[in-house]
């Protein structure tokens, strides 16, 4: 569990990026923080790894204060996934996705094998082992940057709009992918958008910031379609509000029907299902 | 160059003869003096450019006046840096090794900076989240990224030494150029051209070496073919 305390974010040049910030995210679970440009998502995101350190008020990791722990080590347990993926150009694919394993003091053979097993988790072809960050498209690209990020199997992994630089399509598809990850995986995920049908889509809660670093709403996707906070909230939703929840409620069932089908049926039954609700995300 | 091909009318342009009875003494004696001279002072301007480029790259306004000086210093003819160091430190390698030191450092300080700042700035913000510290950040991640902006810098410098020294011969001290002397000064047009066609071999042949070496170091440049980059650099190596 990741705690936010009375925490206030204040730049040198007088900018309060986050106002008092009061959150508690759960462990195992998506929380996706969301709200329009220059609201202060990516600054609360960086107080939990200390890449920024909060000028009043705690962030705490399993009720540690995460100024308590040594930057280096600290990051090393959590993973971060950024937009333009953040790969190093001048190291393989393999080789990117062990560098924390590789930081960690892992055997390069180990660190080189669990890099391999990682490529299939999120779904890349075992022929771009060898290749450099140039040489892969931008959707591969970004499943190398979720790859390298679980190498280490952190219990925390931070994303700062990972798919938003690859188009509707690719990101529908790494969406779902993530999701499927996440079912087996369960990590404790904080994950930044400013795209209000991805947090509905990925949240097992959302935190909708508004600017002026100020939590304006924090409860499930349900709750904030049935009851937003206030008008800052119902004009973020957007003039599609009820669109949104119909779809949202109807992917819910869709879900369910799968679940249930995967447990009767064969696998095939559970594949023919997919495409579905893929086309459900790929309208949007 | 003018003088030299107008004297000695009637005098072949090259005498064999010449090639073949200085080649051992001679020849390569200038040859080997020619790669000291010209070789130390990259060594020695490497090894200081490379702390001096990264402090800079990290305190930004220690580079504004570092690169000052060092454009002032690359402004300087070396002929009249040889001569005052002269009085300094006499008829020796050193005289010669100072001066191209510092052209060196002119060229590479900057290269270095600007190697590290080719860094992207998610690559560095990155490599920080996931646990590196700023040394081995240093080492393991922008270093080997400046590396091709690096050997640039390293590959002009060299091209522009080789041909520096030369200008030594004029206090006695220049590898090749002393042929150059020598040839003036007894009207005798062979050992000038031995001398250039040496001179522009060894430029050729040190700069394909140094782009085999950052080849080989950077191998995952060569994916995206021939960069831009390494075009404008050839260009700007052939003018130097
Ligand atoms: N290093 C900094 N120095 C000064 N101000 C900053 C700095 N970083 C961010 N800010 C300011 O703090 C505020 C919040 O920025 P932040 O990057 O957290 O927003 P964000 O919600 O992630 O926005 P976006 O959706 O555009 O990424 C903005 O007003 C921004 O200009
Ligand atoms: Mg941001």
């Amino acid at each position: 569990m990741i705690t936010f305390e009375g925490v206030t974010k204040r730049y040198p040049d007088g900018t309060v990026a986050v106002d008092t910030l009061d959150l508690e995210i759960p462990a195992g679970r998506i929380t996706v923080l969301v709200g329009p440009s220059g609201c202060g998502k990516t600054t609360s995101l960086r107080m939990i790894n200390r890449m920024v350190d909060a000028t009043e008020g705690v962030v705490a990791v399993d009720g540690k204060n995460v100024r308590e722990i040594d930057p280096p080590t600290l990051r090393r347990g959590i993973g971060y996934v950024i937009q333009q993926a953040g790969l190093f150009p001048h190291r393989t694919i393999v080789d990117n996705i062990a560098t924390v394993p590789f930081l960690l003091g892992w055997d390069k053979k180990k660190a080189r094998a669990r890099s391999h097993e990682l490529m299939e988790r999120v779904g890349l072809d075992p022929k771009l082992a060898k290749r450099y960050p140039a040489q892969l498209s931008g959707g591969q690209q970004q499943r190398v940057g979720v790859a390298r990020a679980l190498a280490a199997d952190p219990p925390i992994m931070l994303m700062d709009e990972p798919f938003s630089a690859v188009d509707p399509i690719v990101r529908a598809s790494l969406q779902d992918e993530f999701l499927r990850l996440q079912n087996d995986l369960e990590k404790t995920i904080v994950f930044v958008t400013h795209d209000i049908d991805e947090a509905i889509k990925l949240g097992h809660k959302i935190a909708v910031f508004q600017v002026g670093g100020k939590l304006a709403q924090y409860a499930t996707p349900e709750e904030i379609l049935d009851a937003p906070a206030d008008d800052f909230v119902r004009d973020f939703l957007g003039g599609e509000r009820g669109i949104k929840r119909l779809r949202f409620f109807q992917e819910l069932d869709a879900e369910e029907a799968a679940e249930q089908a995967t447990e009767q049926a064969a696998e095939q039954r559970a594949a023919a299902d997919r495409p579905e609700a893929g086309s459900t995300a790929a309208e949007r | 160059m003018y003088a030299a091909l107008a004297i000695g009318d009637g005098e072949p342009l090259i005498r064999w003869d010449w090639i073949a009875r200085n080649w051992d003494d001679d020849i390569l004696e200038s040859l080997k003096e020619h790669l000291i001279l010209s070789f130390t002072p990259i060594l020695l301007g490497f090894l200081i450019a490379l702390p001096l480029g990264i402090a800079c790259a990290r305190w930004r306004r220690f580079y504004p006046p570092v690169l000052a000086v060092t454009s002032v210093l690359y402004a300087l003819p070396a002929i009249a840096l040889f001569v005052v160091l002269v009085a300094f430190t006499g008829l020796t390698y050193t005289t010669v090794i100072i001066p191209l030191t510092l052209y060196t450092l002119s060229v590479l300080v900057p290269s270095v900076v600007d190697g590290l700042g080719s860094v992207p700035d998610h690559v560095r913000k990155s490599a920080t989240a996931m646990g590196f510290g700023e040394t081995r950040r240093m080492v393991q991640v922008e270093l080997p990224i400046a590396v091709p902006v690096v050997m640039a810098g390293l590959r002009v410098a060299t091209v522009s030494n080789i041909s520096l020294v030369s200008v030594g011969a004029m206090i006695g001290i220049g590898g090749l150029g002393e042929l150059f002397t020598d040839g003036l000064r007894r009207d005798f047009p062979t050992p000038l051209v031995v001398g250039i066609v040496l001179i522009i071999a060894l430029a050729f042949v040190s700069d394909m070496v140094l782009l085999l070496i950052q080849r080989l170091l950077t191998p995952w440049e060569r994916t995206r073919g021939a960069s831009k980059r390494e075009k404008e650099v050839l260009a700007t190596g052939g003018a130097a």
